[in-house]
């Protein structure tokens, strides 16, 4: 099949507006009238709110009204163990204690700064190890009672807020059977997402009742079904736009500023109120990067075969549960990464700690649990003296054999890791060997890694898109579908020009998302924008077609059979001159005489997973999602053997695509991801001291990769389809990240000559590893 | 327990802004809000104030802006001094590169686009302790140019400059003048940060060969940027071996070392050690025959 | 003195507001003049979102009172129509999601102009002032590359 559209680097719908200044975002909307709310932050992490006292603070000028905690219902998405606003005690830096709603911003900081907020220190939990420790003080007293979601197993007492296990095979055998084995623990703390458009939320609530939320959201839908059942109100009332959004790699895909939101609105009658999060608050009260301690054992025969894989993964959740428990399940899945291992035991626990709570992560777990994996990966090849990408590719992952979580995986469902391995090898001049000497203090080195990923999405997840067209025969495309930096619309409307075989440019496409009249897509999340919304627009554009063949058949009195549809005509196949415009029937046909038939033609088109289950709690057996993308990596660095500084040099990743549908947007979601991976890999934590505080919550501390501290970057793919994937494309838009901080971590620790088990991989890490201070 | 510190969209208080003509003027605008107990504070390029005051770490009613003064805005040579005024910008005084020494070190602070904001006197006068813009003159034993109720004063750096500059109240930087012959010296510039090219210093160091003796200056390395004559000493002791020179200016460094979340305290001294063998290696210092 | 009316020249137009004087320059053109496309990043003068131009040079709105604008040349990006930074940043790729684009795309135009012979160590010098979180910076090194380029009559 030569394609006409798919593959081609269409230049995204909305580039215009984005180099212009006029692409508009959350914070650029302007109501006549907007008060300001103010949100004043938990300075400690753990502590007891003795008493709260807003007198001073309702004397500003301008101050509409001060919301606290009490009477608010929990909220959480699986399990409801969060407070809007803390009641009681706070539970990590920067959580929300109270709502200011002024006129203005800065009349609204003034009433904040005179809240008297009276606390009393409670210890700490730190780290998510110290929180499984049986005398470990308690973050969630109540545990036990809070509504949850039957699959979310909390154990009351304890700091555990859900636990995964994964019992495949056969342990005890597995051991037998090996000959060697390694083990390694792993940590480190949490990070942020740090997308550039920081998160803000305008509520309004008309007289009508009707609640508009505008908000810089992955999950609009999401926002809207959470009011609707958080508050009571009816669901239909509720109606969410959201406009670009400025970046969110999974930090947005979270609901929290909507609630801080209509909140307010409600405390003051209904007018609308903006929450626009500053980058500190950003970074300590919304939610953040997970942070991991994993304890690894990997056994294997002589020649390197994996026998047995036992694994613990003690998730940061942070203070509430919320997305961690899904980040939790995720790591569990895919545990062993892309590897036969038939025997399996993995333990993940989403821990409570008196960290920011997680939200998803680009990548979801994945590249937390890889740098774990794939680092242990090495201590094996290290200790059987064998090639390290020899090793991966003995245990790649292959159609007839089993995932973690026992699905079957066939030449569909899973991509071609041997492939990947096999290009990363030419790709890195892997040939020329690890280790290249430049002097007695530089020396640069090569480190190699693999992923793989299934997207572990809600089983009832849906998806649709519905078409409209114009007068002149032109296409208006509406999904739910958030545009967040990947220029998935772009691509749909690709998708849909290479359909009906005609030109992009004539597919307009609706880039906000408002939920009263966009179709549902579940969430922007998981690679799976392409994947589900592709599968619904595909079949929206059939059902536009046997509707544009219906009426053209009647015009031109010809079967249906016999009709083509391209360049915007439906005409006879063998007589192609025969035919008729979208124009003249997309609206129905009227005759010469004036009478008309037919009518407004509308294209619908909707998609969910299918068998997708919950996972045995017992054993961890189930489909946790549809397909798994596999791929290999590779990270050069230059070393300086005295210093323990380096500088990136190459990063490659080779990925199991399906098929490109945009190719440039492909390579940006590519190189982007594995930006992003370097920089938290080699840069980027919080930083807290002994009372648990964020200690750089701003980005002049808290600091993302820049310009030209960038290696070069090689991508390639291997192109197995997924027969399920509109045009067998599988989900791209993580996956680059994934394997950088092992990659990163592999090389760093053959460069140093050390077993570097921490992130991020700095100089200062390094060094105290070497000598012996970690 | 308590705690103040939040952020906001923008400075959350009120303050009067002036923005004086004359040094007089300055002087006299500080005076007459001092009076009224506005707290009056001076600045040139106002980063700091701005940053700073969003955070409730700064705080005024009376912003005294000596932008407008253009003594402040000079760069001439006189009397074989060159003299730079406090509110040229770092990006003003890299762009004219007459202080080789002082371009290559304020090149590294913040970012370009910033440094066409932070002013000289900013940086040396300002809270945020690193203040490299400094070394390069406490290298060349620059004089300061002061202006205050007394008139303008003109005194040697290292008789008023300890940790911080030493103002009086109503005091302000206007100009630092330079000797000429310290233009030319053989210099370098080094800043290590906690990883890649971007950050705030683990440690800036700046040093420069007057006479056939090293000079050093440091910042990121104590809360204060200093040059120390007891580590020259160490390190200008030609009888001893480099690196028995290097570990006794290790031994006398003038405060406790920084312990913070740019680097640890030991690391420090690790990444110092190493770049004082950078240092006099860069400079063909010491070598032996 | 706490509130002044002053006269800003925003893109070739006289415009007269009345601010605060603690009031940024970002929040004076956002708010009373709309022109959102300056961004705020991080209101903290760290991330470049918010860069416009002040007499020809790049400029950290966030870190500029409204009255410090007095008598200056403001140029936002709305003042930019058809240049090649633009161009390029459009063919390149260079941004995804777009919020620190208008911010890339003043600091680049500004190096065009003050530095049209910029080398590789001047043109990351002049960007590291800003993030981009989407991409891998390689594609706006080939934006600023290629606009740099089409400034020079010569090559």
């Amino acid at each position: 099949m030569i394609m006409e559209v798919i593959g081609k680097s269409v230049i995204r719908k909305e580039a215009q507006d984005k180099v212009t200044g006029r692409a508009q975002y959350t914070h650029d909307y302007h109501t006549s009238k907007k008060l300001s709310g103010r949100v004043v932050l938990s300075p400690y992490s753990h502590a007891r709110i003795i008493s709260i006292d807003t007198t001073d603070a309702r004397k500003v000028p301008g101050v509409r009204a001060i919301i606290t905690g009490e009477h608010l219902p929990l909220t959480g998405e699986s399990m409801r163990d969060r407070p809007p606003l803390a009641t009681g005690k706070v539970r990590y830096h920067g959580e929300a204690v109270a709502i200011v709603v002024a006129d203005t911003p800065d009349q609204g900081d003034l009433a904040a700064n005179l809240i008297q907020i009276q606390y009393e220190l409670l210890p700490v939990v730190h780290t998510p190890t110290q929180a499984f420790q049986q005398n470990s003080p308690l973050i969630h007293e109540r545990l036990g009672e809070y509504d949850r979601e039957k699959d979310v197993y909390p154990v009351p007492g304890t700091n555990i807020a859900h636990h995964v296990k994964i019992r495949k095979g056969n342990l005890e055998k597995g051991w037998a059977e090996s000959s060697v084995t390694v083990e390694g623990d792993y940590s480190f703390s949490p990070s942020d997402h740090a997308a550039m458009e920081t998160r803000s939320s305008t509520a309004e609530i008309t007289p009508d009742g009707t609640i508009k939320i505008i908000t810089s959201s992955q999950a609009p839908f999401m926002v809207k079904q959470l009011i609707a059942s958080y508050f009571n109100e009816d669901i239909g009332k509720i109606v969410v736009d959201t406009p670009l959004v400025g970046g969110a790699y999974g930090g947005k895909a979270s609901v929290q500023l909507e609630i801080l939101a209509y909140l307010s609105s409600r405390a003051v009658k209904g007018l609308p109120v903006e929450i626009f999060n500053q980058r500190e608050q950003d970074i300590m009260m919304s939610p953040s990067h997970i942070g991991l301690d994993a304890k690894i054992k990997i056994g294997a025969d002589q020649s390197g075969v994996i026998k047995a894989m036992e694994l613990q993964f003690f998730w940061d959740g942070g203070a509430y549960s919320d997305k961690a428990i899904d980040l939790t399940r995720a790591g569990a899945v895919d545990c062993t990464g892309p590897y036969k291992v038939d025997n399996v035991w993995c333990d993940s626990y989403c821990m409570y700690t008196n960290h920011t709570y997680a939200s998803p992560f680009r990548g979801f777990s994945h590249s937390e649990l890889s740098f774990a994996v794939e680092r242990t990966f090495d201590l094996l090849a290290k200790k059987l003296n064998l090639d390290s990408l020899e090793l991966r590719e003995r245990n790649a992952i292959h159609p007839g054999h089993t995932t973690p979580t026992r699905v079957l995986l066939n030449q569909s469902n899973v991509g071609n890791l041997q492939e990947c391995i096999s290009k990363l090898r030419t790709l890195i001049r892997w040939e020329e060997g690890p280790v290249k000497e430049i002097n007695e203090r530089l020396v640069r080195v090569k480190g190699v890694s693999c992923s793989w990923k299934t997207s572990t999405i809600d089983s009832n997840a849906p998806s649709g898109v519905i078409l409209t067209f114009n007068r002149d025969g032109s296409l208006n495309l509406m999904t739910g579908v958030v545009e967040i930096g990947t220029g998935a619309k772009t691509v749909l409307a690709q998708l849909l020009a290479e359909k009906l075989k005609m030109d992009v440019d004539k597919i307009y496409v609706r880039m906000n998302v408002d939920t009263q009249t966009t179709p549902e897509h579940w969430k922007t999340v998981a690679s799976r924008g392409i994947y589900m919304a592709g599968r619904a627009l595909l079949e929206a554009a059939d059902d536009v077609i046997a509707q544009l063949k219906q009426m053209a058949s009647i015009v031109l009195r010809a079967p249906i059979e016999d009709l083509e549809v391209a360049h915007m005509r439906v005409f006879i196949r063998d007589d192609p001159r025969k035919g008729v415009d979208f124009k003249d029937i997309c609206y129905g046909y009227q005759y010469p005489n004036g009478n008309s038939i037919g009518g407004q033609i509308i294209g619908k088109g909707n998609f969910i997973l299918r068998h997708l289950s919950h996972l045995d709690p017992e054993t961890g057996e189930g489909k946790p999602g549809p397909e798994w993308t596999v791929a290999a990596y590779g990270v050069e660095v230059e070393f300086d053997r005295r210093d323990f500084t380096y500088r990136l040099i190459k990063a490659a990743s080779v990925i199991d695509i399906g098929i490109v549908l945009n190719e440039k947007a492909a390579l940006g979601q590519v190189m982007g991801a594995m930006s992003m991976g370097l920089s938290f890999a080699g840069r980027e934590t919080f930083y807290y001291d002994e009372l648990g505080r964020v200690l750089n919550p701003q980005l002049r501390t808290y600091r993302p990769i820049r310009y030209g501290e960038n290696p070069e970057y090689l991508v390639d793919f291997v192109y197995t389809p997924d027969l399920q994937a509109p045009y067998g494309a599988r989900g791209v838009g993580e996956h680059g990240l994934l394997g950088m901080p092992a990659a990163l971590g592999n090389a760093l620790s053959i460069a140093a000559n050390v077993s570097l088990h921490h992130l991020p991989l700095t100089p200062e890490l390094i060094w105290k590893t070497k000598v012996g201070k970690v | 327990m308590e705690d103040k510190g939040r952020e906001s969209v923008m400075l959350p208080f009120g303050f009067d802004y002036y923005r004086p003509k004359s040094l007089e003027e300055a002087v006299t605008r500080f005076q007459q809000a001092d009076q009224s107990l506005k707290e009056p504070m001076y600045f040139s390029g106002a980063t700091e104030f701005l940053t700073l005051g969003r955070i409730n770490q700064v705080y005024t009613e009376a912003a005294i802006d000596l932008k407008g003064l253009s003594e402040g805005k000079i760069i001439q040579f006189d009397q074989g001094y060159l003299v730079l005024g406090a509110n040229l910008t770092l990006t003003e005084i890299e762009e004219a590169n007459v202080f080789p020494l002082l371009t290559s070190t304020s090149k590294e602070i913040a970012d370009h686009t910033a440094r066409g904001k932070i002013t000289l006197g900013g940086n040396i006068c300002g809270q945020i302790f690193y203040r490299e813009a400094v070394l390069p003159l406490l290298l060349a034993d620059s004089q300061m140019v002061m202006v205050g109720p007394e008139g303008i004063k003109v005194k040697p750096i290292h008789e008023i400059f300890h940790e911080r500059l030493l103002l009086q109240r109503g005091e302000y930087l206007i100009q630092v003048a330079t000797e000429s012959r310290y233009l030319d010296a053989p210099f370098i510039s080094i800043k290590r940060r906690q990883q890649w090219e971007t950050g705030y210093p683990l440690i800036t160091i700046a040093a420069l060969i007057m006479e056939n003796k090293l000079r050093v200056a440091i910042s990121g390395l104590c809360t204060f940027p200093f040059r120390s004559k007891e580590m020259e000493g160490a390190l200008n002791n030609l009888e001893v071996s480099p690196q028995e020179r290097i570990h006794n200016a290790l031994a006398s460094i003038p405060g406790p070392i920084l312990h913070d979340v740019e680097g640890s305290s030991d690391y420090r001294l690790f990444v110092l050690e190493n770049l004082l063998v950078d240092v006099c290696e860069a400079l063909k210092f010491g070598e032996r025959e | 003195m706490k509130l002044h009316t002053i006269h800003l020249n925003v893109n070739d137009e006289e415009q007269k507001v009345t601010v605060r004087s603690g009031d940024t320059l970002l929040y004076t053109i956002r708010e009373q003049l709309g022109l959102t496309g300056a961004k705020p990043g991080c209101l903290n003068g760290d991330c470049g979102a918010c860069t416009i131009q002040v007499d020809g040079w790049p400029m950290k709105s966030c870190l500029m009172m409204a009255v410090e604008a007095e008598g200056k040349q403001i140029t936002t990006i709305e003042g930019l129509n058809n240049t090649p930074i633009q161009e390029a940043f459009v063919h390149h790729f260079a941004f995804q999601c777009g919020y620190c684009t208008p911010g890339f795309i003043m600091n680049g135009h500004s190096l065009i102009q003050k530095k049209p012979d910029a080398d590789d160590s001047t043109i990351k010098e002049w960007l590291e002032s800003n993030i981009c979180r989407c991409t891998s910076y390689i594609e706006i090194e080939k934006a600023i590359k290629f606009a740099l380029g089409k400034n020079k009559p010569s090559s």
